[in-house]
This record gives structure tokens, C-alpha cells and sequence, in this order.
């Protein structure tokens, strides 16, 4: 059987433990020991918890800034090298780059960066501009959720840039030569033949940024593990606790479920969209 | 690219064109760039200076950090992980692939849609009871076990660009093979996998990079700090050593170097298997 390998190990790996989280969801399993079924008591706990309800907005604030900045940063990146010939190919190889580090080499480096009193914040006050000078930005309350997304908008957005301007060079260049005709200026150009030529890519990318960042889990762990005092606590960390500190499997079970639930919807709407004819 | 460029009647650049490029260059550089400087400073040093550049290069602190960081053990490790699963994807998804372009058997639609699904589970669906089940089978803390889970966890993206590769190979040449009389097996094996090369090799490095670099099924199932690859040693490695930034910028070089200088050799492919491989889910 060709598929038989393939198979095997989905079952094994994903098929049969993810059915699993749903029936331990419903029960009060510690990881140890037969598991008690409690209904819907885990489901109940998670939408009265203050600490689910302060990850889950911790996952949205991330979304806004992981979403905007990688798309600005790689849309508008693109942009640009696609009207430029020398160096082109070199620069795409740049920006790629902190695609394939790893994150715990990323985070180090941005650990130091980050850092109050040798990091950026002293680099800009030698240049004259003393905003972050001893701010531990890392470990204040206010910064450190943003902070920690930046890192991660720097490891994705080179992947971003180089899928959009793999698409920007799909469009016809007949619809740039007919709207330059018809005298449109060059920001016209890019918002009625750019963005909509690589209108299903774009989709894509959000939609994916979107689903990664109610997922995210590396970077917050890596760098605050979720503090200082639960300032960057997102629902993937929070996971990791009840599984794996509190042992609270089945509790934890129903937050899997629950971070699952929402990426399915975002699938959802994603291919409704494709349904209705968007093209996306 | 070049294409295009080369035809008459284009419009030129934008004047901040290459500003602004030069302004995400230095984005994407600078962090990468005080890593490289930051190895190669000594403690004193970066005291007083952070985040400049050397004033006496000295490469004393990759020599420290190898030793302290057991980066020996622990590339070692990365390497076997990564090795191990590059093959594994790539057979089982050759397998895999095959059978959906090539035997139009019944349920091979419904089994690309399964596949499509797979690509997007998130690992917080199954991670709990897997857990647990790893656990029950002796499997945590070995690297066979982290290995099966990556098997499981890239395959379906890696048979779905593995799958768009074989759809541009005319049924021609296995057509030709299946009058010769050759069995399904021999077609894969004799016809497809040697034109479908430059495929395999996407899939291969891909998951290999994915495999060297993964941190959270790592962290989760590996403790024994002999068997840790490099990515959740060094975790450890960089709390220790903290403060001392000259000791864990070397280590971060001497991790994300063996794959850095196999990427930008070649680097066609993975961009390509990195990029198309994404969209394709």
C-alpha cells in the first residue's frame, strides 16, 4: 500500500490523539490515571477563567500588530523590488534569511537587543533620542506583548515579501501599460492593478497570519514564558501550563479544542470566500 | 524576473525605491549583524560596547561556546534529526503522492481533502494526549520517537508539493512502463522519483530545515539533556549564560551556521519549497 507509511504515522501522531483531546476535554484527566467524565465542566471553568480571557485578548492585540506589520512590511516590500532590476534577486535572498533561523537563536539576539541598559534603548539615547533608555522592554507590562510580536514579525515577514512578489510577477504587465494609458499615477496602479492582481495571495497570507497567531507559542515562551506577571500570557503558553505544570490535562484538552474551533473558523470563512466567487 | 525588466516601454523605479529597500535590508541584517559582531567580543568589551561593531575580533568565544554549550552532542543531534527526517518526508510522501496522481483509486479524493486538513491542524489539537501516549510507549525522550512526530506533522505539506510536482510529469512516461509490463512499484521507482528529483530534493531540505530548527515538540518531548537537539539546548545554554552576550552570540552562530551555508547555496530551492510549499496548503 502506497499510503500505508503516511497513514500509519497520521493516525499515530495526529488522527488518533487529536479525537483523544476531544474526549479527555470533557473529562478531568491529569495526564495520570484514568480520566473522569465531567461534561462540560473544563468548557465551563475556561469561559468564567480571567486568565483565558486575558490570553485570548493578549492572542488578539498580537494579531493586530503580527498581521498588520508583516503584510505592511512584506506587501510594501515587494512593491518596491519588483520595480527594481539591479540587485533584485540579492535583496530577496536577504530579506529570506531570518525566515530559516531558528527561533531560539532569533530570540537571543533580540533578548539582547531588547536589553535596558545595553540594548537598543542605550543606542538610541547615545544618538540623542532617550525614550527607551533603562526600560527593561522586555519586562514591563505595557511593551513587552508588542515587543515579543515584533520579534516574530521579524522572522515571517521576508517570507511574506518573497510570496507577494512571486505573485506581483504574475500580473500581466498589458494592465500596467493599459492603466498607465488611461494616466493613472503610480500609487493608482498599485492599488487597482498591484493589490487586486494578487488578491488571492494576500488573502492567504492573512488568513494564515491569523490562524499563526492565535497559535503562537516559540517566541512568547523563549523570551518571557508569558510574563511579567502574565503581560504576554497567551492562550498557547497557558495551554502548556495546565498540561504540563498544573497538569490539568483534560482542562488543557479543552483549550486545544478551543484554539482549534477558531483557526477552523478562520479556515471557514476563508473558503466561503472562495465559494462566493471572490476568487481568493 | 529579468524578463519582464528587459522589455521597452517600462516605467521607472520609484525614486525611494531603493531607500526604502535599503531601510528593510538594514531591518533584516541588523540583528543578524550584532549576533556576528557580538561573537566575536570580549566580555569587556561588550560592556562598553553593546551592539557596535568588534574592536578586536577574536574568535576565542565560539571555541568557549562550543564546550559549554555541548554543542558536539547537541549538533549531532539536530543533524540525525534533521537527516532522518528529511528522508523519512520525503519516502512517505513520494508514496503518498504517487498513489494520488498516478492510481486514481477510489477515496483518493477524499483522501487529498483529509491531507489538506492535516496542514492545517495545529499542534495544540493533538500535543496533550500525544503527550501522554508517547509517554505509555516509551517514546518520550528518544529521538525516534521526536523523529515519528515529525514524520506525522510535515508529511502532509510535503505530499501536497511533492503531489503538484508529479501533476507537471506527462502520464506518457508511465504509460510507457505500464505496457512494457513493469509493476506499479517500478514506476514509481525506475520512471517518477528520477524525473521528479528536483522535487524531492525541495522536500528533503525543507524538512530537514524545518527539523533542525523546531523548538516546540523538542522542548516537549525531549529532556534528557545527552539527546536535546540544538535548538532547546541552546534554550538552556543562553539562560545560563545570560549575561555573558560574546558566549550565546557564538553559540547562536554555531547553530544557525550549518544550515545558513547550505541555504544560500542553494537557495533557489528553498525559497522555492519553502514558499510554493505553504501556498499550496
Amino acid at each position: 500500500m502506497f499510503v500505508g507509511p503516511f497513514l500509519a504515522v497520521n493516525l499515530l501522531v495526529i488522527a488518533g490523539p487529536s479525537l483523544a483531546t476531544v474526549f479527555y476535554s470533557l473529562t478531568d484527566w491529569s495526564g495520570l490515571g484514568s480520566p473522569e467524565w465531567v461534561g462540560l465542566e473544563n468548557y465551563e471553568q475556561l469561559v468564567t477563567s480571567p486568565d483565558f480571557w486575558a490570553a485570548a485578548t493578549h492572542n488578539l492585540i498580537w494579531t493586530a500588530i503580527f498581521v498588520t506589520l508583516s503584510i505592511g512590511l512584506g506587501l510594501g516590500g515587494a512593491l518596491l523590488l519588483s520595480q527594481v532590476t539591479r540587485g533584485a534577486i540579492g535583496l530577496r535572498l536577504l530579506y529570506f534569511i531570518p525566515y530559516t533561523v531558528a527561533s531560539v537563536v532569533t530570540a537571543s539576539v533580540w533578548q539582547n537587543i531588547y536589553d535596558p541598559t545595553r540594548g537598543i534603548g542605550k543606542l538610541l539615547s547615545d544618538v540623542g533620542i532617550p525614550v527607551l533608555d533603562g526600560t527593561a522592554i522586555l519586562g514591563t507590562d505595557s511593551t513587552a506583548l508588542p515587543a515579543v510580536s515584533v520579534i516574530n514579525v521579524w522572522a515571517f515577514w521576508g517570507f511574506v515579501l518573497v510570496v507577494c512578489l512571486a505573485a506581483l510577477q504574475g500580473v500581466e504587465r498589458s494592465l500596467y501599460e493599459a492603466a498607465r494609458l488611461e494616466g493613472a499615477t503610480r500609487w493608482q496602479q498599485v492599488r487597482y492593478v498591484s493589490i487586486p492582481g494578487i488578491r488571492p495571495v494576500l488573502v492567504f497570507i492573512v488568513v494564515i497570519s491569523v490562524m499563526f497567531s492565535v497559535l503562537v507559542f516559540d517566541y512568547v515562551w523563549i523570551t518571557t514564558r508569558g510574563g511579567p506577571a502574565g503581560a504576554t500570557e497567551v492562550v498557547g503558553t497557558l495551554l502548556y501550563k495546565e498540561a504540563f505544570e498544573r497538569f490539568e490535562a483534560g482542562y488543557a484538552a479543552a483549550l486545544g479544542l478551543s484554539m482549534t474551533v477558531v483557526c477552523a473558523f478562520v479556515a471557514l470563512f476563508y473558503l466561503l470566500l472562495r465559494r462566493r466567487g471572490w476568487e481568493v | 524576473m529579468r524578463r519582464r525588466r528587459s522589455r521597452s516601454g517600462r516605467q521607472h523605479a520609484h525614486p525611494l525605491a531603493y531607500p526604502g529597500l535599503a531601510v528593510l535590508a538594514a531591518f533584516a541584517v541588523f540583528p543578524l549583524v550584532v549576533l556576528g559582531f557580538n561573537s566575536a567580543k570580549s566580555s569587556s568589551e561588550l560592556g562598553s560596547n553593546p551592539l557596535g561593531p568588534p574592536s578586536d575580533p577574536s574568535f576565542g568565544n565560539l571555541g568557549d561556546a562550543w564546550a559549554a554549550g555541548a554543542f558536539a552532542t547537541t549538533l549531532l543531534n539536530s543533524a540525525l534529526l534533521a537527516a532522518a527526517t528529511g528522508l523519512g518526508v520525503t519516502v512517505i510522501a513520494s508514496l503518498t503522492a504517487y498513489a494520488l496522481t498516478r492510481m486514481q483509486t477510489r477515496g483518493s479524493k477524499g483522501l487529498l481533502f483529509y491531507i489538506l486538513v492535516c496542514t492545517a491542524v495545529p499542534a495544540q489539537l493533538f500535543i496533550v494526549p500525544l503527550f501522554f501516549l508517547w509517554t505509555d510507549l516509551a517514546l518520550t525522550n528518544t529521538l525516534f520517537g521526536l523523529i515519528v512526530i515529525y514524520w506525522a506533522v510535515f508529511s502532509p505539506f510535503a505530499t501536497l508539493l511533492l503531489r503538484s510536482y508529479l501533476l507537471t510529469i506527462p502520464r506518457d512516461f508511465d504509460e510507457a512502463g505500464r505496457i512494457e509490463g513493469a509493476s506499479e512499484r517500478q514506476i514509481l521507482t525506475r520512471i517518477i522519483l528520477p524525473l521528479a528529483r528536483p522535487g524531492l530534493l525541495v522536500v528533503a531540505l525543507t524538512t530537514a530545515l524545518f527539523a533542525w530548527n523546531e523548538f516546540f515538540f523538542a522542548f516537549t518531548f525531549i529532556q534528557d539533556e545527552g539527546l536535546k537537539p540544538a535548538s532547546t539546548s541552546f534554550l538552556a545554554f543562553r539562560s545560563e549564560f545570560a549575561t555573558n552576550w560574546g558566549l550565546t552570540s557564538a553559540g547562536g552562530l554555531i547553530m544557525i551556521a550549518p544550515p545558513l551555508l547550505l541555504f544560500l547555496v542553494l537557495q533557489r530551492r528553498f525559497i522555492d519549497g519553502l514558499t510554493t510549499g505553504g501556498l499550496k496548503a
